[in-house]
């Protein structure tokens, strides 16, 4: 189980492979691998945007993200799971979040990695402040 | 009491301030802290409160030394 709160932009790909060669715990057991990977649009809510910050309670975010991993793996015969986030500066395509699970077989992996996901965005204490391409800059109210 | 008080995002910006320290009586909830943090300021719909990083509704009390975190609604993800 992995959970990562970052300031410095991350390749999800590169991120998982290195996870998986370095500290994964289902070597040779797992049989499906699910896989989230959230990105910066440059539209939200009809409105062109130019770039984002993020903002954490830090602490309490790697509390709520250690929480629901945990609930996962009693709720799901899973193998490993993995969280990272980025906080700060972002542009557009630049990876927001990574989740990934692996379980045996790919009912656990889905529904855990749905799960994580829907969680995390739902409570995970996490702001974003977007500024459009007009300038103008605005806290996200909703979180779709 | 001492009670450390965080505010968050579009809170933070509101207030104009991230963080404050105050002394309170025995007995207070989460929603006297806002009350005297914000000096009356009326609780907004959708404010989220904390209470040493875990979700707390505003009529928690609270005990000395407690950290209240006050946050709009999240958007991580």
């Amino acid at each position: 189980m992995y959970i990562e709160v970052r300031q410095a932009p991350f390749d999800p790909w590169q991120t998982l492979s290195e996870y998986q060669k370095d500290q994964f715990a289902g070597e040779g057991e797992y049989g499906a691998t699910a896989i989230f990977v959230g990105t910066m649009r440059d539209v939200n809510e009809g409105d062109r945007v130019r770039s984002m910050t993020l903002e954490h309670y830090s602490g309490m975010t790697e509390a709520y993200l250690e929480k629901i991993s945990q609930e996962a793996a009693q709720r799901w015969p899973i193998l490993d799971s993995l969280v990272v986030h980025r906080v700060g500066d972002l542009a557009p395509s630049d990876p927001i979040v990574l989740v990934a699970v692996w379980s045996a077989h790919r009912a656990a992996a889905f529904d855990a990695c749905r799960f994580l996901i829907e969680e995390l965005k739902s409570q995970a204490p996490f702001w974003k402040k977007e500024t459009l391409k007009s300038g103008t800059a605005r806290w996200v109210e909703k979180n779709t | 009491m001492k009670v450390r008080v965080r505010f968050f995002a579009s809170l933070r910006e509101l207030l104009g301030c991230s963080e404050t320290s105050l002394d309170v009586p025995a007995g207070v909830t989460v929603g006297d802290i806002w009350s005297q943090a914000t000096n009356g300021m009326a609780v907004s719909d959708n404010a989220l409160a904390a209470i040493n990083m875990e979700y707390a509704s505003f009529d928690r009390q609270i005990v000395d030394g407690d950290e209240v975190a006050f946050f709009p609604p999240v958007s991580g993800g």
